[in-house]
């Protein structure tokens, strides 16, 4: 019962080791893939399209409702400590440094890695991964790289957008329905948000659209055969990836913001 | 020329190769045929670099595959995969000629087109089929598509990998035909893995049967209804009776 028990945990940890170890070598085969040709700019255009522009509605509307619920919020709090002029610069604050980049990359992960694994998933259980190797393309060249580039690149992008249209949602409330002045809400936003506020979020997107488009990849290549193994792909790839994000902002946020 | 020597495959427990020895000479086809699940799949794959052998030797016109030069021995290859593996993203006459558009053998778009829609109608497909995508095609439709981009780039070595499963029979013999008719044409060698015997009698110079992950016989198709080797005779005329075992 004892050794039973011991042999399920050695082989438990084991297991967890190999994947640990596969997903690192896929990291860094990634790696290599994105600085070294050939470069399939084709690919890469049209992940930057899905990936990046389509993905542009979901984090805008995602923004507006978080920023607006954000300065109510702000609002009825600070109104325990005769605080409610706070409501501009903390929505501004907390959709640039925290919520804007963390919102918006699980709503992207929920889009794009999702994506990802299925269509890589699927690709892989009709051979068409097996097709492109003896076609002379390397699969992590033509699918991971231009995906993991993309993302990479518009998820700061996406990020900055979000945080306009947050703060934007949150100065709709404050002055339509909390009674702010237009001008003096605009002028608080300003005057204390600073540039790094912005900048660390969207270091933030780039760290995560990299782990959104990676996790994609990584289970939809090593998806297991049938649209069961596709399904499990998918799934697995957006939790890992949701908490990937939600991991890596902690430790973004210890590194950025304390000490 | 194609020679595997002791090739060894296990997967976890399952050895599915126990010592594969099989010679394919230049500009002859060779089928080889087995129950499912016999490793043919596999061997294939091994040939390809798709699976790496846990032991033996693969070597293609005298060089060891493991050790030549990767995209100059793949440029050699062609493959006609068991459904298609077309990709669903790019129009047929794109998939026809992904490897004219990238890679070492690139050319300009015009030029690879004209070559795809050649290969098309080759493969008895009409010029207006070039800018549907594989969804809107049939499975025959399909595979002959799959056939025209393995043939693209006019290779020396050319694998089928199961070329008419799931085709009714009229169309199973027109893609026999088209893989006979390209691989007398072009004098590629060829090595096609089946279960269906009118593909073997079709396609085969050669034949070889793959069981418990060795070759048990192999000789000329006109050998093979007088094998007098029992694994092959109950395999050919489909018998439940004989030493391969049947799982009811």
């Amino acid at each position: 019962m004892l050794i039973d028990t011991v042999a399920g945990i050695g082989r438990s940890t084991l297991r967890l080791l190999a994947e640990i170890g596969r997903a690192t070598l896929f990291f860094l085969r990634a790696l290599a893939a994105m600085f070294s040709p050939p470069f399939y700019f084709r690919e890469f255009g049209h992940a930057l399209l899905t990936i990046g522009y389509f993905s542009l509605p979901v984090v805008g509307m995602t923004a507006v409702f978080t920023g607006a619920a954000l300065a109510i919020q702000v609002y009825a709090g600070g109104s325990r400590f005769q605080a409610e002029s706070v409501v501009p610069s903390i929505v501004a604050i907390g959709m640039t440094r925290e919520l804007g980049p963390v919102l918006g990359g699980l709503m992207v992960a929920a889009r794009v890695t999702s994506s990802i694994a299925a269509e890589i998933g699927t690709m892989k259980v009709t051979e068409q991964l097996d097709a492109l190797v003896t076609l002379s393309t390397n699969p992590m060249r033509y699918l991971t790289a231009p995906r993991v580039l993309a993302a990479t690149i518009t998820m700061p992008v996406l990020v900055g957008l979000g945080d306009i249209i947050g703060i934007f949602g949150g100065y709709l409330v404050g002055t339509e329905r909390l009674g702010f002045n237009r001008a003096a809400y605009l002028k608080n936003t300003v005057d204390f948000l600073e540039t790094w506020d912005v900048t660390s979020g969207m270091i933030k997107g780039a760290v995560f659209g990299c782990l959104i488009a990676l996790v994609g990849c990584y289970y939809g290549m090593h998806s297991n055969r049938g649209a069961q193994g596709v399904g499990r792909a998918t799934k697995t790839a957006v939790v890992m990836a949701s908490v990937f994000i939600l991991a890596s902002n902690y430790i973004l946020t210890e590194l950025f913001f304390t000490g | 020329m194609i020679e595997l020597r002791g090739i060894h495959k296990a997967f976890g427990a399952n050895k599915v190769l126990r010592g594969v020895d099989l010679t394919v000479p230049k500009g002859k086809s060779m089928v080889i045929i087995g129950g499912s699940g016999t490793g043919k799949s596999v061997t294939l794959k091994c040939v390809l670099g798709l699976v790496k052998p846990d032991a033996g030797e693969i070597l293609v016109n005298g060089q060891d595959v493991t050790k030549a030069d990767r995209d100059a021995f793949l440029a050699s290859f062609g493959m006609l995969f068991q459904g298609g593996a077309l990709f669903d993203s790019l129009s047929v006459w794109q998939n026809v000629a992904f490897r004219l558009l990238r890679g070492s053998q690139k050319r300009p778009k015009d030029e690879a087109r004209a070559i795809a829609i050649e290969k098309l109608r080759r493969v008895g497909l009409k010029s207006s089929v070039a800018d549907l995508f594989p969804a809107e095609l049939s499975g025959g439709m399909q595979k002959r598509v799959g056939l025209a981009r393995a043939i693209a780039a006019d290779p020396d070595i050319i694998f089928f990998d199961e070329p008419t499963t799931g085709l009714d029979p009229i169309m199973a013999g027109v893609i026999n035909e088209l893989i006979r008719e390209i691989v007398v044409e072009m004098g590629a060698t060829a090595m096609t893995i089946t279960h269906d015997m009118s593909s073997v009698r079709a396609i085969a110079d050669d034949v070889a049967m793959l069981h418990d992950g060795v070759i048990k016989w192999s000789g000329p198709v006109s050998r093979l209804d007088n094998s007098g080797d029992p694994y092959l005779d109950q395999f050919i005329h489909g018998r439940a009776e004989g030493p391969i075992e049947a799982v009811r």
